[in-house]
């Protein structure tokens, strides 16, 4: 079918005789109508896949998207972009292999280059209980049919040569898993794709509009408050990450999430250096380099709630001293940039997509550190819970009743990093 | 990263302490009677205040105490350090208030308290 907006590369040598001064919007940004079939809260990945599906797996179109800031412009943007799906418990294996299913058709079903780039993903073990914990993860993929395989230390050393593997360090490299499939994607490119998507659909995006209210009736939902007015909708869901207990106060409900500043730095741009993701759980550390150039680092959370999207130096520290240590070759590098995020973590570090008690309002919540691989596979369970009022198969071990039947899906350490 | 002053050391930096989350969190006093979803209100619940966070500190390398702190968590100021076993004060922090809530750079990247702004 032809699509006048499709990207392409008649488009671009269309566009280059105008100076590529009149490609079209990737949205439309309208204001907010009175009433919606469905509302998403917060237009983050998540948000905005979930907007998608509905609109694409579920013929729901008149759908608004409500950001508080700008697209792209929260945890979106803000994470380290590693795409994997070596879990070990079978009911997140499934979830996040279903995302990284998607993942790889992602460009190509959005006509929007994600940069979605399998390079693999290295977990690497540093004492004899992360052999084998590392192993044990290794046999649980492979019975979940996810790849994964085992190197030892010179396999390692073949697959990621600067890797520091002298036995003299104070962690040395005893092996690692490698899934091969998995890797990194330009992350805010992902939040424009499916805007783009879900806006040719017919869903409204609406920026810099923030959620001051949730209008509740005789235990049903029926529309929100907004920095733009009232919208009414009987279907909410809310996907908004570090402020999600915020809006789930609105509402009278309290959730089992704590907000904690994420930090993540860049260095200088290099040439190719490192042509895989590494990630260390012992020493907290985890690297990949961007196609600029830049080392991404990501490090861990800060040990407090707060709502300030910066942490403390000494997390930092600790994670370029692993760093280093782990790859002296990049000691005298220097950081170029340095950022945190708020992430909401539930007490068994898996997430929560969830109907509640209120009908017609539903979270898609709790994803802390690593809710970014998750993005396609988050949208498309979230879309079929709102549009059927139930969950879908793989989103049924995630609902809010885990915490009261003590069903947790610990995630702890078992999904390869430390949260 | 701030400044905690401990009641027994004085002010030292944040990475000497270790945060032990939510404070006043009482041990429910007839454990047999509760309900799973009483029992899911104790475990894991929590306020997650953008806000006054009252919540427990240990000063994990210095003095080993446990002390309590308010604590804005829209900004990480703190409110005010009180002693275990001492009733919460009363308190209000000012939330940045912008129309979106948030100061106009970044998010909770300034101080709300008049001194500290620029």
């Amino acid at each position: 079918m032809f699509n006048k907006n499709k990207y392409s590369f008649l488009s671009i040598a269309k566009n280059a005789l105008s100076h590529h001064e009149n490609w079209q919007k990737t949205w439309k940004s309208p204001e907010p109508k009175k009433n919606y079939d469905a509302i998403i809260v917060g237009g983050g990945g998540h948000g905005l896949t979930t907007a998608y599906y509905l609109a694409k797996n579920h013929g729901i179109n008149n759908i608004a998207v409500i950001e508080k800031g700008w697209i792209g412009g929260g945890n979106t943007g803000r994470n380290t972009t590693i795409i994997r799906s070596n879990y070990l418990w079978d009911q997140s294996a499934a979830l996040y292999e279903h995302a990284l299913k998607l993942w790889e058709g992602m460009s190509q079903e959005l006509n929007y280059n994600v940069m979605f780039s399998q390079r693999g993903v290295l977990n690497v073990a540093h004492n004899l209980h992360d052999v084998r914990e590392l192993k044990r993860r290794w046999h649980a993929n492979r019975l979940n049919d996810i790849d994964c395989e085992w190197l030892d230390t010179k396999k390692v050393k073949e697959f990621c040569p600067i890797i520091n593997t002298s036995p003299n360090i104070r962690y040395p490299v005893l092996g690692a898993t490698l899934q091969r499939r998995a890797g990194t994607a330009r992350h805010d490119a992902v939040a424009w794709g499916y805007a783009r998507g879900a806006d040719e659909m017919g869903v409204d995006i609406i920026q810099n509009c923030e959620v001051t209210g949730i209008n509740v009736k005789n235990g049903n939902v029926t529309g929100i408050e907004t920095t733009k007015g009232t919208i009414n909708s009987n279907k909410i869901g809310i996907a908004a990450a570090g402020h999600t207990s915020v809006i789930a106060n609105m509402a009278g409900i309290k959730l089992p999430l704590e907000s904690k500043p994420l930090q993540a730095l860049v260095s200088e741009p290099v040439k190719p250096v490192i042509d895989t993701v590494v990630m260390s759980n012992t020493i907290h550390a985890y690297v990949s380099q961007s196609d600029k150039g830049e080392l991404v680092i990501g490090a861990g959370t800060d040990g407090y709630t707060s709502y300030t999207q910066r942490g403390g130096f000494n997390i930092v520290e600790d994670t370029l001293m692993a760093i280093v240590e782990l790859f002296p070759i990049f000691s005298r590098m220097k950081m170029l940039r340095h950022w945190g995020g708020i992430v909401d973590i539930c007490p068994d570090a898996s997430p929560i997509i969830s109907k509640t008690h209120i009908n017609g309002l539903y979270f898609n919540c709790g994803w802390g550190t690593g809710g970014f691989k998750a993005t396609p596979g988050s949208g498309w369970v979230f879309a079929h819970t709102i549009a059927n009022d139930q969950a879908h198969e793989l989103n049924a071990p995630f609902t809010i009743n885990r915490f009261s039947s003590g069903e947790l899906v610990d995630e702890h350490g078992a999904a390869a990093v430390a949260h | 990263m701030f400044l905690i002053n401990c009641p027994y050391c004085g002010e030292r930096d944040q990475a000497e302490f270790s945060c032990g989350g939510e404070a006043h969190i009482a041990r429910p006093k007839n454990p047999p009677e509760l309900s799973d979803d009483q029992w899911a209100e104790y475990l894991f619940l929590r306020k997650n205040e953008k806000g006054v966070h009252y919540e427990r500190w240990n000063h994990e390398y210095g003095c080993r105490q446990w002390f309590n702190l308010a604590r804005n968590t829209a900004t990480d100021e703190i409110l005010t350090v009180y002693k275990m076993g001492e009733a919460p004060p009363k308190l209000k922090a000012n939330i940045p208030a912008t129309p979106s809530g948030e100061p106009s750079i970044g998010s909770g990247n300034l101080s709300t308290s008049k001194k500290d702004r620029f």
